[in-house]
């Protein structure tokens, strides 16, 4: 240990003796490890940020989108889901807890005199359960208002901001094409999806009232159906028993490509975990690669000092250094000079962090395991590109060594 | 006298290989050095000497021969053991000094003693009582640069004597010095004779060699003659005879 010690403040010396050279060697290790931590706390902080926004989806959805099939060359109708599917699943699937319907389209919407384009949807009460929505003021629409196709509205907290700024929309009234609808709700803020929509940017009616004025279409037909499990790990044979359901109310038989596709949460949760996996992946290989270059830098560096010190070597071995004695005096010294680099890229990498953390507003998280890593990498390019100058210089003929000028 | 040698040189020769040619460095030597010995090996250049001298000091390896120090045959041990024995056995006292740049007195004296593994508290003792014997307890941290020549080559002694190694290998000792500081570092190293360390020198100066008790010249690789100076001459009695202003006299014989 104090033999150890020794070595490392007889490495220090000799670094502090070219402090620019050692500088700029630093300067290739630190960036390195800078660029990684970076690089790594940025990935952490995506995943949580998108991870965050899938689970404002509501938890254990379960999408069914219709999907258009092409049968005997001749393509079919697409988007042949209706309100009876919701209602049958809802009837059928014991694992199904809620099902809502779905519709949606562009317009305008007019409130004295501001005009915004938004998106219009139909929907029914159950959406709020399904999705997760709650109110902050006002309140859902009734079974009487779907059934009469009541011209009501709930409102987003964007669309409620645009039109209403500071007042109490509850009981105003807004214009969609001719007609007028009352505002009778107002939603919490949710923020953006995993699919970049801004989640409070809408306004909702009962779908049979979307129906009948805002987009009419076939009566029953739903744009989508929305439904989710009676818990997180019923998931899966929630949708086994959604598309059992499906395939015999739509007559498809069990060989055929289905005319409807099946997504859930876990699914869009497990496809952008991969995705980041990935590309996490990507980036620290980039990353990584200024550290072999810093790395290689340490060794030209070290390669220099050995021929520098050749005549230093040759004394030191006729004092009765052995070869390991002049191996560890260099290899030391490349890990000393790699590890200050570490440090000094984890320092830069950390306060990266934190100003990006208040740039983007996300939750940066530097895993302790990563700070580990990088110290550990940083280290670990001191002894791989330390050993063949270290060796160099260990196995100098002592003559030779001496006699160099 | 009883024999006791110290170094054994038997049949020991050194070839070195260049691109074209072999050359015969050291042909076949025979040498035997008594324990307290004040050896001079005397030489032109290519004469072999310094060759000798580096098997002597374990720094090279003979092509043939067997080489014995203080009893120990050394021929072919390994690097490892022969950097033990260079610490424990040898002391070398370079014509350049050869101390650590930008490295006091101090840390140059206990550097052999790092590699013998001697705790910092007695390397500061030995080293410290080292420099002392060399007369140099007041230049503890001093870097070679802010020394003379005199007084570095009196570091390097105190360097070579830190260890209390049975052997001093001095190559051209006096190379680098004027004629006092000479005969100043001799003085030195006849002392330290007297206290017992055998010593063998390389040079190519005829009064330095007049200093020794035995002088071994070398021509073409071989040992031409090797006589005994029963009567060496006193380095320190040879100073106080030059003039005062004596640096750039020349002693003649």
């Amino acid at each position: 240990m104090k033999s150890f010690l020794s070595a490392v403040r007889l490495a220090l010396r000799a670094i502090g003796r070219s402090k620019l050279r050692a500088g700029l060697t630093v300067l290739g290790i630190l960036i390195g490890v800078a660029a990684v931590v970076v690089v790594v706390a940025l990935g952490t902080g995506v995943r949580q940020k998108v991870l965050g926004e899938i689970s404002t989806l509501g938890a254990n959805i379960i999408y069914i989108f219709p999907q258009a099939t092409n049968a005997s060359g001749a393509q079919r109708d697409s988007g042949r889901l209706t309100e009876a599917d919701g209602l049958a699943i809802l009837k059928e699937a014991t694992s199904v807890a809620a099902v809502t319907p779905y519709s949606s389209l562009s317009a305008q919407v007019v409130a004295d005199d501001k005009n915004v384009a938004t998106q219009i949807m139909g929907t029914a009460q159950s959406y709020w359960a399904v999705r997760d929505f709650k109110f902050v003021a006002g309140q859902s629409w009734t079974d009487s208002d779907e059934l009469l196709k009541a011209k009501v509205c709930v409102i987003g907290d964007t669309v409620r901001e645009n039109l209403f700024g500071e007042r109490d929309p509850v009981g105003q009234y807004v214009r969609i094409g001719r007609y007028p609808y009352r505002v009778i709700g107002v939603l919490a803020k949710k923020g953006q999806s995993p699919f970049g929509e801004d989640q409070d940017d809408r306004v909702l009616m009962p779908i049979g009232s979307f129906r009948a004025r805002i987009m009419p279409t076939t009566p029953g037909r739903v744009h989508q159906l929305m439904a989710s499990a009676t818990d997180a790990r019923t998931v899966d044979r929630a949708v086994m028993q959604v598309e059992q359901i499906l395939r015999q109310r739509h007559k498809i038989d069990p060989d055929d490509e289905p005319d409807f596709v099946i997504r859930t949460q876990a699914e869009l949760r497990r496809s952008q975990e991969q995705i980041f996996d990935s590309l996490q992946v990507l980036l620290a290989s980039i990353a990584a690669v200024s550290l072999l270059v810093g790395g290689i830098g340490v060794m030209n560096i070290m390669l220099v000092s050995v021929t520098e010190r050749t005549r230093e070597i040759g004394i030191r071995m006729a004092i009765g250094a052995a070869e390991g004695d002049i191996m560890v005096q260099f290899l030391v010294e490349a890990v000393v000079l790699s590890l200050i680099g570490g440090i000094l890229g984890l320092g830069l990498g950390l306060g990266l962090i934190s100003v990006l953390t208040q740039a983007l507003g996300w939750s940066m998280e530097l895993p302790l395991s990563a700070v580990i890593a990088a110290l550990g990498t940083s280290g670990g390019i001191g002894v791989v590109f330390g050993f063949f100058p270290a060796r160099r210089a260990a196995q100098l003929d002592p003559i030779v060594a001496l006699r160099n000028e | 006298m009883a024999s006791d040698p110290i170094i054994q040189l038997l049949g020991v020769g050194k070839d070195y290989a260049t691109e074209a040619v072999v050359v015969h460095a050291m042909k076949t030597v025979d040498l035997t050095i008594e324990r307290g010995d004040f050896v001079a090996i005397v030489g032109q250049s290519g004469s072999g000497k310094s060759t000798m001298m580096n098997i002597i000091g374990c720094l090279d390896r003979p092509t043939r021969g067997r080489y014995l120090l203080d009893g120990i045959d050394v021929t072919e041990r390994s690097n490892d053991a022969r950097a033990i024995v260079r610490n424990r056995l040898i002391g070398f006292v370079f014509q350049g000094f050869n101390l650590l740049p930008r490295t006091t007195a101090l840390e140059n004296v206990e550097l052999p003693l790092v590699y013998r593994g001697v705790s910092a508290r007695d390397r500061h003792a030995w080293a410290l009582r080292a420099l002392s014997q060399v007369n140099l307890a007041d230049r503890l941290h001093h870097t070679p640069n802010q020394l003379s020549g005199g007084q570095q080559q009196r570091v390097a002694i105190a360097r070579a004597l830190v260890t209390e190694p049975p052997l001093l290998l001095a190559d051209e000792p006096t190379g680098n010095l004027d004629t006092r500081t000479s005969f100043e570092v001799l003085g030195l190293l006849q002392q330290l004779n007297r206290s017992g360390i055998t010593i063998c020198l390389v040079t190519h100066e005829p009064d330095i060699a007049a200093c020794a008790s035995r002088v071994v010249q070398m021509r073409d690789g071989r040992i031409r003659s090797d006589t005994h100076n029963d009567r060496p001459l006193d380095a320190l009695a040879a100073l106080a005879e030059l003039p005062s202003d004596g640096a750039d006299a020349v002693v003649t014989q």
